[in-house]
């Protein structure tokens, strides 16, 4: 039997409330508070931010950082992806050096990004930039390189020229392997716009999040992580709505009768 | 374009025996090599096909039909003797042939109508031009109400018809077709098979069209090449005596065609009671 959108909803609920209730309910008799907070507390810091236009203020700090990273790095990736998917020579020439660049934890980058471009957003957005490159340059070039050469032939026989290729086979044939990596990169957008903040920053939700735990502020903590985790969600729920606009041939694909 | 097609057909008109082959296979072979061995999927083919000319290919499973269209698009170089196309050697994708291939091969990301806009698309035609031509391609193919739909949501006939469609919209000189009508219904194939004689007659394409349907093949062709199994080679070229403009509906009738198809399947039926004892591999 198939169980309905709202049962499972339900459930979910239910087991929200299971896990945030036992937390309440837990803090202060099984765990030490100092460490784990509650739940109450996180939601009255959150919402004091709220009130004082603070979370606001940082988050928007972050968002920027993340989606202005994301937005660079990911048409860096995809261009690239498309250049050497379609130059062999080049990424053969390329490719020992990409491997090197790739097996770097781009993290790894900030301190030299920090010497670079002293600790303003530029540095958060060069550093998200180039973690979200790789990312999607690599799902590009896979695309373009998995293309149908059957369907590519096809059109070079009505007479297609490299532009035509590109446009009409090339591209849409990637898209798919493109949205794979920027809904790869979402998380990782956020990882490099925040550990930038936690290396150095005075705004931020990662400043937010260090400057909590500074004070040993646990409920603090605890609410700048709700609130990166609820960017987090934002963003993915855009690159979502993005992906559904650019794929009309792929709506509906999940709920279609299967036949073969 | 259109103006030389009135050209083509004078040509073909006075086409004889003698005329000078569009499409010649010389000594054509063709061997793939896999990490399992060699395939040699076609040998020592000799077929020359004049200008304006319906020629069918039939033949066992396997046997290189495909192969032979896929050399005569300039997919692949021969690995023996070659294929000429006006007289010229075929070196890469020869672009005066419009080549609809056995499986269909249309862009799952655009809907029917996409896909038929394609090689117009290419040609640079104006939006208005595109948008006549595709909706009577589609009628013409009974797709109506199917406009919208993506190749997945289409049955194995209508993605065949699709392609169809595709490659009358950019009417190339000579069309390859490998089993074009396999997937269809017996009235809608006949449409078809009217249509494309027509098209052959007015507009003077050349034309090599695959087929298992001995029927098809003699109703619709000038020439029928007949092919061993594989390694396929020709085994027989023959010579189908029916009008150019015949009518395709009274032929069951003609004495000829008849005769004819029974002459294909005594040529066939041997290799098919050969599959008993065949030992397997070459
Ligand atoms: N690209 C390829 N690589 C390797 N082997 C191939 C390739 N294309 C065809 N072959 C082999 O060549 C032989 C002939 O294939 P081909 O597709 O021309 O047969 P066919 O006459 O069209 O058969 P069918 O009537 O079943 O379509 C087959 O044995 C096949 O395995
Ligand atoms: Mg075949």
């Amino acid at each position: 039997m198939k169980i309905g959108r709202p049962t499972i909803w339900a459930l979910r609920a239910a087991l929200l409330i299971l896990l945030v209730g036992g937390w309440e309910l837990a803090s202060g008799r099984v765990f030490e508070e100092f460490f784990v907070s509650k739940p109450s507390a996180i939601i009255a810091v959150a919402w004091g931010w709220v009130l004082s236009g603070r979370l606001f203020y940082h988050a928007g700090i972050t968002i920027t950082e993340a989606v202005a990273g994301f937005a660079l790095g990911g048409m860096a990736g995809m261009l690239t992806g498309i250049l050497l998917g379609r130059l062999q020579l080049l990424a053969d020439v390329l490719d020992p050096f990409i491997t090197m660049f790739y097996s770097l934890p781009k993290i790894a980058l900030a301190p030299l990004f920090v010497l670079w471009f002293g600790i303003g957003m530029d540095m958060k957005i060069i550093l998200t930039a180039t973690v979200v490159f790789f990312l999607v340059f690599l799902n590009t070039y896979t695309g373009v390189r998995n293309v149908s050469r059957e369907l590519v032939a096809i059109l070079r026989l009505m007479g297609a020229s490299e532009r035509h290729v590109l446009t009409k086979v090339v591209l849409p044939s990637a898209v798919t392997w493109v949205f794979a990596g920027l809904r790869l990169s979402v998380p990782y957008a956020l990882i490099g716009a925040i550990v930038g903040e936690l290396i150095a920053a005075n705004q931020g939700l990662g400043y937010l999040l260090a400057d909590a735990a500074g004070q040993f502020n646990t409920a603090g903590v605890f609410a700048a992580l709700l609130a990166i985790v609820l960017l987090a969600l934002c963003l993915n729920l855009a690159v979502k709505a993005f992906e559904y606009r650019a794929m009309p041939w792929q709506r509906g694909q999940a709920v279609r009768e299967m036949s073969i | 374009m259109a103006d030389t097609a009135g050209l083509r057909q004078d040509s073909r008109a006075a086409a004889g025996a003698t005329a000078p082959a569009l499409i010649a296979f010389e000594g054509f072979g063709k061997a793939f090599e896999l990490p399992t061995g060699t395939v040699r999927a076609a040998e020592n083919v000799n077929l020359s096909v004049a200008e304006g000319e319906f020629v069918t290919l039939v033949g066992p499973s396997g046997c290189g039909k495909s192969t032979l269209l896929n050399a005569v698009a300039g997919l692949f170089p021969a690995s023996a003797g070659q294929v000429r196309y006006r007289g010229v050697a075929v070196d890469g994708y020869n672009r005066q042939v419009g080549y609809m291939t056995q499986s269909d091969h249309l862009l799952p990301w655009r809907d029917v109508t996409g896909n038929i806009a394609v090689p117009l698309e290419i040609q640079g035609r104006s939006r208005a031009e595109i948008r006549e031509r595709v909706q009577a391609l589609i009628a013409l193919v009974g797709l109506t109400g199917f406009e919208r739909s993506y190749p997945t949501q289409l049955s194995g006939g209508m993605r065949k018809r699709c392609a169809l469609a595709r490659l009358l919209a950019y009417d190339p000189e000579t069309l390859l077709m490998d089993e074009p009508f396999g997937a269809l219904d017996a009235q809608l194939r006949l449409g078809m098979q009217i249509e494309i004689r027509k098209l052959c007659r007015d507009l003077g394409k050349t034309v090599l069209f695959v087929t298992h349907d001995l029927d098809e093949a003699v109703a619709l062709a000038d020439r029928c090449a007949v092919f061993s199994a594989r390694p396929g080679t020709i085994r027989r070229i023959v010579d189908v005596p029916l009008p150019r403009d015949r009518d395709l509906l009274r032929l069951r009738h003609d004495r000829r065609y008849v005769e004819l198809t029974a002459e294909l399947w005594d040529l066939l039926a041997p290799s098919i009671a050969g599959h008993a004892d065949m030992e397997p591999g070459r």
